[in-house]
């Protein structure tokens, strides 16, 4: 966001009475926007800062005759019980194991896919690769863990048919911890490499077509041009993604992997979020997952600032 | 291009066969889900179907339309999204037009605390909590209030009205002793149909996938969105087969979902894939302008 020359903000009260204030005026005229924005900030103070508030049963012992405000506070007893616990390293683990593989695995894949895409002369064959490959985006995450047991069933999975077939017996893909991450990862490659490469795309339009005449007139390859054209044109965009996805390293999103965990792969398929619902929701430990989510989240914050900081200083890209 | 070189046209080559694999490979499962929904659960079961139903068969659809369960969650997933939706969008333009306007004192600071929370946010337990204290657990609300406005459209939402929208339009709408509101109304949302269509998409597509809010929130089986069912079919059906719970007792219920488990994937898919061909420039469209801004 780009800041505006601030108004200074000693022209409080007083000077809105007097008509003469541009300030005032300004914020008379406009009544009906602030009136439209009313709800809309309501709703953000309600249902993110109030939770963002209410966070400091993380540091209390939460009791639910006493609500948020009565319950008596316990210090860092939460944030210790967890470091200590025998989940700790393994959470840490499989939490930023997950998310190391994703950035590794299924960041590079939707760049490739718009460079290749955008190397497309036939506006057909182009538009019929982009419609096929952005399709599963739209699918619940459900319907792809469904799909997922389906194909990987040990006993009617397709995968494990030809598997059977090959080797005489199937692999146990779903209940194997070790095969958990890879599945997790693929299977989301399957279904975002499409639709992340939209961003991608969009940026690789935006390149000055007169670069490739040159180019092509001073005899670079295709390869060439999209190696010394194409990248760099695309890199501010990779940038400000990685460092987003950099900053949700460790929140892998739980949807999924709530769906795919089950008792027999639970030593690969534990992570921080489904840890906090499981404790949580399910067990009414209220604080100590309380504790464990704002580890995740402060962590989270941390990482983006830090990697923004990097990238604004190694490529003069960043979000802020 | 007649100067083509040998290497141009073997990459070229390369890169065609290359998406094309692709495509098969996105498309593949896809395409065997809808043939298993049409074909005999035992030769599904058996691995003989591959490309082409075998045993052409509708028992999956008609056991699909006896189910009381799924239909009412069908009719629930249509209120959902649809209440859902509406009250997203409302809320959305109410954000981002007044943050669209130079003019208005304060953009910055709201701007900001809007942003804030796409990056920090008060956990799932303190929502939870806070849930549960409105009195909302165990009812739709809990699952359309929460979620209310995402940040993210938002912000696509108000570069739409800054940059496609000529702020001379408004000015001069404002001099005719037009109010903000009648600007609003009669001025740029009749011109924000595109923006608007996206939104709609975005917002829908979200409410009808969902699951998790409502498998957190809601106890009631009656209340229960499409989502749970299936999760009930395709994902624990199977993981009792898959540990070993398919003796005789079980083997009719195995056989009853192994029936039933494609087409309710073809059902709930249905709509957004009937018309995801058509609205797909929308939603390219909506991501494109939430490029611009990055």
């Amino acid at each position: 966001m780009k800041k505006q020359a601030t108004i200074p903000a000693a022209q409080g009260g007083a000077s809105a009475r007097t008509i003469r204030s541009p300030i005032a005026r300004q914020i008379r005229k406009n009544w009906e926007l602030y009136l439209l924005l009313l709800p809309v900030i309501a709703y953000f103070i309600l249902f993110e800062y109030v939770p963002m508030y209410g966070v400091q049963i993380a540091f209390k012992n939460f009791i639910a005759t006493k609500g948020i405000w009565g319950s008596p506070w316990v210090g860092l007893q939460h944030f210790e019980r967890f470091f200590d616990s025998y989940y700790f390293w393994r959470l840490i683990k499989n939490t930023l194991g997950i998310g190391l593989y994703q950035l590794f695995v299924g960041f590079p894949v939707p760049i490739l896919l718009a460079l290749m895409i955008n190397e497309v002369r036939s506006r057909k064959f182009s538009r019929f690769v982009q419609t096929v490959t952005y399709a599963p985006h739209f699918l619940s995450t459900v319907v792809v863990v469904g799909m997922i047991f389906i194909f990987l069933s040990p006993q009617t999975g397709l995968v494990n048919l030809v598997i059977t077939w090959v080797r005489g017996e199937p692999i146990e893909f779903l209940t194997e911890p070790i095969w958990f991450k890879s599945i997790y990862v693929l299977s989301g490659v399957w279904q975002q490499m499409g639709w992340s490469s939209i961003i991608y795309l969009a940026a690789l339009t935006s390149i000055d077509p007169q670069l490739h005449e040159a180019a092509r007139v001073d005899g670079a390859s295709r390869w060439q041009r999209i190696w010394h054209i194409n990248l760099p044109g695309i890199m501010p965009t990779i940038v400000i993604l990685l460092i987003l996805n950099m900053g949700s390293l460790l929140s892998v999103g739980f949807e999924k992997v709530y769906l795919m965990q089950n008792s027999l792969n639970m030593a690969a398929s534990d992570v921080i979020a489904t840890h906090v619902y499981n404790k949580g929701i399910i067990d009414g430990q209220y604080s100590y997952s309380a504790a464990v989510g704002l580890f995740n989240s402060v962590v989270n914050f941390i990482l983006l600032v830090i990697v923004n900081r990097i990238a604004r200083k190694v490529s003069d890209t960043s979000l802020w | 291009m007649k100067n083509e070189t040998l290497g141009d046209k073997l990459f070229d080559w390369a890169v065609h066969a290359l998406l094309a694999l692709v495509c098969v490979i996105v498309m593949y499962p896809l395409l065997f889900v809808l043939v298993a929904s049409f074909s005999s659960p035992d030769a599904v079961m058996r691995g003989e179907v591959w490309l082409w139903p075998k045993g052409l068969t509708w028992v999956g659809y008609s056991k699909i339309f006896q189910n009381r369960e799924i239909l009412t969650g069908y009719m629930n997933t249509i209120l959902y999204t649809v209440i859902g939706t509406s009250i997203n969008l409302v809320m959305s333009i109410a954000a981002a037009y007044p943050l669209s306007r130079k003019d208005l004192y304060g953009r910055n600071v709201i701007s900001a605390l809007l942003v804030f929370t796409m990056f920090f946010s008060g956990g799932m337990v303190p929502t939870y909590l806070l849930i549960k204290s409105l009195g909302m657990l165990n009812t739709m609300w809990a699952l359309i209030i929460p979620g209310a406005i995402s940040v993210y459209n938002v912000l696509i939402m108000r570069t739409f009205f800054q940059n496609g929208i000529p702020y001379e339009m408004q000015e001069a709408a404002a001099m005719d002793g037009c109010s903000n509101m009648s600007t609003l109304i009669r001025i740029v949302l009749p011109l924000s149909m595109p923006i608007i269509a996206v939104m709609i998409l975005f917002y829908s597509v979200g409410h009808w996938n969902a699951y998790f809010s409502a498998l957190m929130y809601l106890t009631d089986r009656e209340k229960y969105p499409l989502t749970l069912f299936l999760r009930e079919i395709l994902i624990q059906g199977q993981m009792q087969e898959m540990q070993g719970i398919g003796d005789d007792v079980h083997a009719n219920a195995v056989m009853e979902s192994e029936a039933i488990k494609y087409a309710v994937v073809i059902v709930a898919n249905l709509p957004v894939l009937m018309l995801y061909p058509f609205l797909q420039k929308y939603f390219v469209k909506g991501v494109m302008i939430g490029a611009i801004k990055g």
